[in-house]
């Protein structure tokens, strides 16, 4: 489902290049939970943005659903990324001028799907999320672990098969960062696939897999007791969400 | 998707309000500039007969001093004619229609209670309305008999109907026209070509006369020219006769000639006049017999100058300099908003689609500039309009009447704002489409 092989991503100045991934191989199969840990600099948020399609390799090559991705053009690219992929950040980025309704319904907005069809995809993913009653808030009028909450809903309002969280409990006390964990395995459960980019060992042991990165290469692969099976053919939350 | 980036763009309005007023500003202030200055120049360099501008000809000879030239600037000879040469010439057949004329003073009274009013006055022969295509309210002109001998007849303007008649048809009227009564046979509807290309001396822009008599009573009466007449040789003018007899230009003559054969033939006739004027000792200059169309008239007689050029380059210049502020400000404004653009790529934004939302910011943008401008560019001619006005400058040329906002003026402004500030627009709206995304994420 995403197959990495050999990729590599350099960033380049005038005098120097860095590898942010270097031979960089992985498969992960649809279902899974995926914890991607390292320490600063490892390359683990670049790897994010790279299977997010944000950013082009430099070699190497991605298979997206079978389809390889270094041949798209950028239209192509967008598209897949708003039907395949969700984001979630650790500072949340929601718009900070749209309300949580209009927020969740950006990702919606580029599919050209009609009213009717955005709006009851909004209402079930803030229902998904709890967060049904906030609909006309402002992100400012939220705390962190809502808007966080809000940014999944967004994330998740268009079905995505992956879902892509860069330390998305970063920002949240531990209250709050356990609900937020709750939420992603829940949606795990329905099907959908996490890569979940953390520094935090806890969290990344409540993934099924943790793949550990030290300067843009794995240096370590951890299988963990799986909460429950990966179920291949369920690959999107869409089903519980529709 | 249009309606949701006309919000998107409406909402980062509200979001910015002082630099969106600030460019919406400087975008109104180079249009307006530009819209006034387009204003006049078009109304100046227009040509408002260009239908038959293949048909009018001017008809001009150079008779003037042979030791030097009429104009230093020039090599054409002068814009008028000898009245002996135009009666001469008035006689040729060749010509579908043509007119001498030349303008004068009169007093209008007898008119009921209405009191004597002074009125300029064109003193021309008959062909002058069907030429100049000038429409009738009331009436029509006078036949070509009623010009030599002329008969008391005349046309006046709409204007000069309504302060006389109130409007009324006033055909088969009568009046007193410097004493001697005129039966009204026609009321010219409105009317103002601009610029004012059958006569280029008593003021170019301003309107046309406010009566016409026929051309007959300009001896008759020893009616002289109330513009331009240039004399150059030492002749006797003691009397209106000499006058006529003399060397001195003031008739001006125009012909209407459906064809090149027609032109050749005229051309052939004023030449064979001219040599033989010249064997019996006048005509001294090189040869200079001239069948003139609108648009060259008025390219020769210099109605669009060089200043008016300068002008609007100058005011395009300063649009230049606007925009060029407005695509810094524009560019500023969209960097600044990177990291929420960064979000919406990630969301499954393209590229394109980054750009047409901006873009059509960028268009709403020029929507506001456009309105302000046209605004702004109303109030400046208005207020030109008042300074020329209350100048109480008889002899201003009728510029002050150039000076209002027509609907072409609307369209330069619309055209101008939409073209201009999407140009300027279109680097900023591009440039922020090609952020990479993934740097902005990170930094939000």
């Amino acid at each position: 489902m995403l197959k990495m092989q050999d990729i590599s991503k350099i960033y380049r100045t005038d005098l120097i290049e860095t590898y942010a991934l270097r031979s960089f191989s992985l498969e992960v199969t649809a279902g899974e939970f995926v914890a991607v840990t390292g320490p600063s600099g490892s390359g683990k948020t670049t790897f994010l943005n790279v299977a997010g399609l944000l950013e082009e390799l430099d070699s190497g090559s991605y298979e997206l659903d079978g389809t390889d991705v270094r041949a798209l053009s950028d239209d192509a690219r967008s598209r897949l990324r708003n039907q395949r992929i969700g984001f979630i950040f650790q500072s949340f980025n929601l718009i900070p001028d749209l309300n949580v309704q209009d927020n969740v319904e950006v990702p919606l907005r580029y599919r050209s799907l009609a009213a009717a069809d955005r709006r009851e995809r909004i209402a079930s993913a803030l229902e998904l999320v709890g967060l049904a009653s906030r609909a006309r808030h402002m992100p400012s009028q939220l705390s962190g672990g809502q808007q966080q909450r809000v940014a999944i809903a967004r994330a998740i309002a268009g079905d995505p098969a992956f879902l892509l969280a860069d330390e998305p409990t970063g920002n949240l006390d531990s209250l709050m960062a356990r609900q937020v964990m709750e939420l992603l395995e829940q949606i795990n459960d329905m099907g959908t696939t996490i890569l979940l980019v953390t520094h935090d060992p806890e969290l990344a042991r409540r993934a099924q897999r943790n793949v550990h990165l030290i300067d843009g290469q794995i240096s370590d692969f951890r299988a963990y007791e799986p909460r429950r099976a990966a179920s291949p053919g369920a690959d999107t939350a869409g089903a519980a969400l529709a | 998707m249009l309606s949701y980036y006309v919000r998107l763009a409406l909402r980062s309005f509200g979001r910015n309000p002082g630099i969106t007023a600030l460019m919406v500003l400087a975008i109104a202030l180079g249009i307006a500039v530009c819209v006034m200055t387009l204003t006049v120049y078009h109304a100046m360099s227009g040509n408002p007969i260009w239908w038959k501008n293949d048909r009018l000809y001017a008809v001009t000879m150079d008779n003037w001093d042979p030791s030097r030239p009429y104009s230093k600037d020039s090599t054409l000879g002068p814009p008028e004619m000898t009245y002996k040469d135009t009666q001469y010439l008035y006689r040729s057949n060749i010509p579908e229609r043509k007119l001498l004329m030349y303008a004068t003073d009169g007093v209008i009274s007898g008119v009921g209670a209405v009191p004597a009013v002074h009125v300029n006055t064109r003193v021309t022969t008959a062909d002058f309305f069907a030429m100049f295509e000038a429409p009738f309210q009331y009436g029509n002109g006078w036949n070509a008999s009623a010009d030599e001998p002329a008969q008391p007849l005349i046309v006046l303007s709409r204007e000069e109907n309504d302060k006389l008649f109130g409007g009324a048809n006033s055909v088969g009227r009568t009046l007193r026209w410097n004493d001697h009564e005129f039966r009204v046979v026609g009321v010219l509807d409105d009317w103002f070509p601009r610029p004012r290309f059958f006569d280029l001396n008593g003021g170019r822009f301003n309107p046309p006369e406010k009566a016409f008599i026929p051309y007959g009573w300009g001896a008759q009466l020893e009616l002289l020219n109330d513009e331009e007449t240039d004399c150059w040789g030492q002749e006797k003018l003691d009397t209106f006769k000499d006058f006529m007899a003399s060397d001195c230009v003031w008739v001006q003559m125009w012909v209407e000639l459906p064809d090149a054969a027609s032109r050749e033939r005229m051309q052939s006739f004023m030449d064979g006049y001219w040599a033989e004027q010249r064997k019996a000792g006048r005509f001294q200059r090189p040869r200079a017999n001239r069948l003139t169309n609108v648009a060259d008239w008025l390219r020769d007689n210099r109605v669009v100058d060089n200043d008016n050029r300068v002008l609007v380059g100058l005011a395009f210049a300063f649009l230049a300099v606007c925009l060029i502020n407005t695509v810094g400000l524009l560019l500023a404004k969209f960097l600044n908003g990177a990291a929420v653009t960064g979000v919406r790529r990630a969301l499954g934004a393209s590229r394109r689609q980054i750009f047409i939302q901006h873009l059509i910011e960028v268009g709403a943008l020029s929507v506001l500039g456009a309105l302000l401008g046209l605004a702004l560019a109303a109030l400046g001619l208005a207020a030109v309009h008042h300074l020329y006005a209350s100048a109480h400058l008889y002899h201003h040329g009728g510029y002050q009447e150039l000076m209002h906002f027509d609907s072409v003026g609307v369209l330069w402004a619309v055209i101008l704002a939409l073209a201009a500030t999407l140009a300027a627009g279109l680097y900023p709206a591009w440039r922020v489409g090609r952020l990479p995304p993934a740097m902005y994420l990170k930094s939000q």
